[in-house]
């Protein structure tokens, strides 16, 4: 394992996540006070993940695999920074760039220029930055004149187009992408596919969640399969794929 | 790249609270891109645009200057003491609203991305004192209306500003952590701010509160320190003592540090609440 791998970019160690479930969902004050004055608050706890250890090294690219809940999600959350672990820890070096659900963040009155720098600014790029490839960005999205229209009138395909544009801008050290891209027409989503090649050939580290094995094995040297939030097995990509083939198979 | 100091570091000892600071400093643009959203698309649709901003508080102070400019008579330029109450309660009002509902919309990107939480009051907060100095335009044409003398000690209100700033900010914060838990903390927040209002010499004159009651009423309310002494430079034109000064500072600062603190102490759980 390469877990003391001095160029590792992402060092997870015995990372577990507890989630406490509230066995009902409490809105308000005074039915909070009530269950308080009345004795325990209900939770049920489950571990989304627990006792996670692997390191990825920089410019890997590694892969996820796992059935639904199996803590694929959760994973991509702590090395993003939006969960923190309930026990463990997570050390990653350089930016990680998640690709947002396309668009969430844009405001339906502002305009597509406007909502460009407002989603930059959300992904923690700063105004010069953003200003420098706006350009960029607005020729890939292929909005025409409407980038300087509000938002709101606006195709569904241009909106994802225009947050799938903003995303991939920036060359991140750390890619994290969870169920590859279903967005756009067929031409846009070959666009997105090159684009991900070009991180990967610049040096970024990409880590890459499925539920298909065939596509973890086509494009991770290195996976790990999660199960019930544990790790079931680890190493090269088509070793833990075929392990988690035969296990879904039978 | 092994001696490279990590970007993220769940194990960090920074202290939460400092931590944010640093990242609020990293996503200052940030801030500058909410603010902006929110003035650009409060009056987007509306032809009159931004200038309701300061029509806003300018239709309310006709109202009450009329239905209570004869009961008050004894308070030279009514119109101008009414005003210059209320343009500092709405702000506070609504920029601690605002808060609570930011992030309640904020939530759906704190369950996908990176960024410090605190963000979202700091935007409203900083869209409310935008207006707040636009609403100095309507305030300063009010006073020369109805002869109350602009002073000098005006130049003294940038202080009470930031002062009034840092308390709202304390009281978002603390209000944004509740209502993260209790959705309807916001609701139950606008009667409390109703009475509040009421308990706070903003539309009567400081002289109709019995003197019995004066000093309770008075020292143990947060919002008359702060509107105290925004209106002293302003309206009376007179320099706040520095008693009233420390007074009205250290309720602000205190609050401030302690929503902070209990904001960023809870902030990591947000995103596990659904």
């Amino acid at each position: 394992m390469s877990d003391s791998n001095p160029s590792a970019v992402i060092r997870l160690e015995a990372v577990s996540v507890r989630y406490r479930v509230p066995l009902e969902r409490i809105g308000s004050f005074k039915e909070y006070l009530i269950r308080r004055v009345k004795g325990r608050v209900n939770h049920h706890e489950f571990m989304a993940l627990s006792d996670v250890t692997f390191a990825v090294g920089k410019g890997e690219v590694f892969g996820v695999v796992g059935r639904n809940g199996a803590g694929k999600s959760t994973l991509l959350k702590v090395v993003s920074r939006v969960l923190p672990p309930s026990n463990g820890r997570v050390v990653v070096y350089g930016q990680v760039a998640p690709l947002l659900e396309l668009g969430a963040g844009f405001h339906p009155e502002l305009t597509g220029r406007e909502n460009v720098l407002l989603n930059g600014a959300l992904l923690g790029h700063s105004r010069r930055e953003i200003a420098a490839r706006f350009e960029e960005i607005a020729d890939f999205a292929e909005l025409g004149d409407f980038i300087e229209a509000p938002l709101r009138t606006f195709s569904t395909g241009m909106v994802a187009r225009l947050g799938f544009a903003v995303a991939a801008a920036w060359v991140p050290d750390i890619l994290i992408l969870d169920e590859v891209l279903s967005v756009g027409d067929e031409a846009f989503q070959r666009k997105c596919l090159e684009r991900m090649r070009a991180f990967q050939e610049s040096g970024a580290t990409v880590l890459m969640v499925s539920h298909s094995a065939s596509t973890v094995e086509r494009m991770c040297a290195r996976a790990v399969w999660l199960d019930h939030g544990q790790v079931r097995a680890l190493g090269p990509a088509s070793e833990v794929t075929g392990a988690y083939h035969a296990s879904t198979a039978g | 790249m092994k001696r490279a100091t990590p970007v993220y570091d769940s194990a960090s000892k920074l202290s939460v609270g400092l931590e944010e600071v640093r990242q609020v400093v990293r996503y200052r643009d940030l801030v500058y891109q909410l603010v902006r959203r929110d003035i650009l698309t409060r009056y987007k649709r509306s032809v009159l645009g931004v200038a309701w901003t300061m029509l806003n508080p300018l239709g309310t102070m006709v109202v009450l200057a009329l239905a209570f400019s004869q009961l008050f008579r004894g308070t030279p330029g009514y119109a101008a003491y009414v005003l210059s109450g209320l343009i500092v309660w709405s702000f506070f009002s609504q920029t601690t609203t605002a808060a609570m509902y930011s992030i309640i919309w904020g939530s759906s990107l704190i369950h996908r991305i990176y960024l410090p939480r605190t963000v979202f009051a700091i935007s409203s907060v900083t869209t409310g004192m935008v207006n707040l100095t636009l609403s100095l335009v309507p305030m300063v044409i009010v006073m020369l209306i109805v002869r109350v003398p602009l002073r000098l000690t005006a130049l003294f209100l940038p202080i009470s500003m930031l002062l009034l700033l840092a308390f709202a900010l304390g009281v978002a914060l603390l209000l944004s952590t509740l209502a993260v838990y209790f959705p309807d903390v916001a609701e139950m927040y606008q009667i409390v701010l109703l009475a509040w209002m009421y308990l706070t010499p903003i539309i009567y004159p400081e002289s109709i509160v019995p003197e019995a009651y004066r000093w309770w009423m008075f020292n143990l309310n947060p919002m008359y320190h702060l509107i105290k002494l925004f209106r002293l430079p302003l309206y009376d034109g007179l320099v706040p003592s520095p008693v009233r000064l420390a007074s009205a500072a250290g309720v602000a600062l205190v609050t401030l540090v302690i929503g902070w603190v209990v904001f960023t102490r809870r902030a990591h759980e947000f995103a596990y609440r659904v």
